[in-house]
């Protein structure tokens, strides 16, 4: 329990999708104008990321590793080759069948992230998390965490930026720098914020 | 039909760069420029696939289906950045381990998919090929320009070469650890940003809130 909620924390803080690995920037840089959209943004991709990590967990330790297919009698068979496009394509059914689900049963929901969901498809966050999750070889409770902890990482990140940036429309910015220029150097100030967290453990 | 080889390679590098005016393909281009020979693998893969995939993408582009086509993109690139994968794999096992996860997630790169979307799907696969390229090098001026700073400035080395010889081996120079560090990468881009649009200040954005003022009185925040 102890090592899931430290992976908890380290994956929010510590290791941020966002600030540290500079995953998802594209979205992260362009859907943070306002504190709700970013909000919205952000639920979606906890809600995503704590599915795919998982289910692609469950793909990778029983489809594509080496002699993972040892279930079926086919011990020396090694898929791994195969993972880029399994886990696109299970990002991508997902967020498909997620939109679909979200329309028939919970409009409400629907109407709030219906723009978001097909940007999510996209985002780098989402595949990284998936990629991190193989190559640190994670157990499923440990890749259950870690979607959660990640996802929840990157919609502190982009709703804290978009709360920046709603303040400092305000302000007076040199023209070259004006709009993404000092996006990135927000962003950057903010990286150094999330810096002091590095090396907390429970 | 003749095509301006010239404007469709070149423009993407200055005047219309993917990183600096279209904020695209930011995700990777910052975690793996603390060294220059990643962020120069990084670049060649980069511009490999989206030039081919774009040449790929504009060939099959009247047999896409419009509602699937982005999981269509989406296959042909992935088998790209397979190819690619297995390829550094291979022959720069050291290179693959260091750049991680972001050789796959090329996949994503925003780069990739908004030229295919943008320019294969509309444009025959020679241009395309072209455009590709072109933005793959634009992607790279970057990529590079960031990657000397981090790995000179930081690590006193380039390409692994010391170039300036560092305080704690007897030398002169006192390396900024800083610049190794995730935030420093924002610091840079946003810098570059600056310069190039002081340059060409047509690239220069308007500020929100004037505009908001001017044309759309009505509508709030």
């Amino acid at each position: 329990m102890d090592t899931l909620v430290n992976l908890f924390i380290t994956a929010v803080f510590v290791e941020n999708l966002a600030l540290s690995f500079f995953l998802g920037m594209c979205t992260f840089l362009a859907i943070s104008k306002k504190i709700e959209t970013a909000l919205g943004l952000g639920i979606a991709v906890i809600v995503v990321q704590v599915l795919t990590v998982p289910i692609n967990n469950l793909i990778y330790r029983y489809l594509l590793r080496d002699g993972a297919l040892e279930w079926v009698g086919l011990s020396s068979v090694d898929l791994s080759f195969l993972g880029f496009v399994s886990y696109i394509g299970v990002i991508a059914a997902i967020v498909q069948i997620l939109e679909m689900f979200l329309d028939r049963f919970v409009p409400a929901l629907y109407n709030a992230l219906g723009i978001f969901l097909p940007l999510i498809t996209v985002n780098c966050a989402i595949l990284g998390g998936t990629l991190f999750m193989v190559e640190r070889d994670y157990t499923f409770a440990e890749s259950v965490t870690y979607g959660l902890g990640s996802g929840f990482g990157w919609a502190l990140a982009i709703t804290a930026m978009a709360g920046v940036r709603e303040k400092l429309k305000y302000s007076d910015v040199p023209d070259g720098l004006q709009g993404l220029g000092i996006t990135f150097i927000s962003a950057g100030l903010m990286a150094l914020g999330f810096m002091a967290f590095s090396g907390i453990r429970l | 039909m003749t095509y301006p080889v010239r404007k469709i390679l070149f423009s993407p590098v200055i005047d219309n760069n993917p990183i600096i005016l279209q904020v695209l393909g930011i995700c990777s281009a910052l975690a793996v420029t603390t060294q220059l020979s990643t962020a120069i693998t990084m670049s060649i893969a980069l511009t490999l696939v989206v030039a081919c995939s774009s040449a790929a993408i504009s060939l099959i582009r009247y047999h896409i289906p419009a509602n699937i086509r982005i999981i269509v993109q989406m296959t042909i690139i992935a088998s790209l950045v397979i190819v690619v994968d297995q390829f550094l794999r291979a022959f720069a096992y050291e290179l693959s381990k260091e750049l991680s996860v972001f050789v796959g997630l090329i996949i994503t790169n925003c780069i990739v998919m908004g030229r295919a979307e943008a320019f294969a799907m509309k444009n025959p696969p020679w241009p395309s090929f072209l455009d590709g390229l072109g933005n793959g090098l634009g992607f790279s001026a970057v990529l590079v320009t960031v990657g000397v700073i981090r790995e000179l400035f930081g690590l006193g080395t380039l390409l692994g070469y010391t170039v300036l010889p560092l305080a704690r081996d007897g030398g002169w120079y006192v390396p900024n650890g800083f610049l190794l560090l995730p935030p420093s990468a924002f610091f840079l881009i946003g810098l570059i940003i600056w310069a190039v649009r002081s340059w060409k200040t047509t690239q220069v954005e308007q500020a929100e809130f004037r505009i908001r003022e001017m044309r759309k009185p009505a509508e709030t925040a």
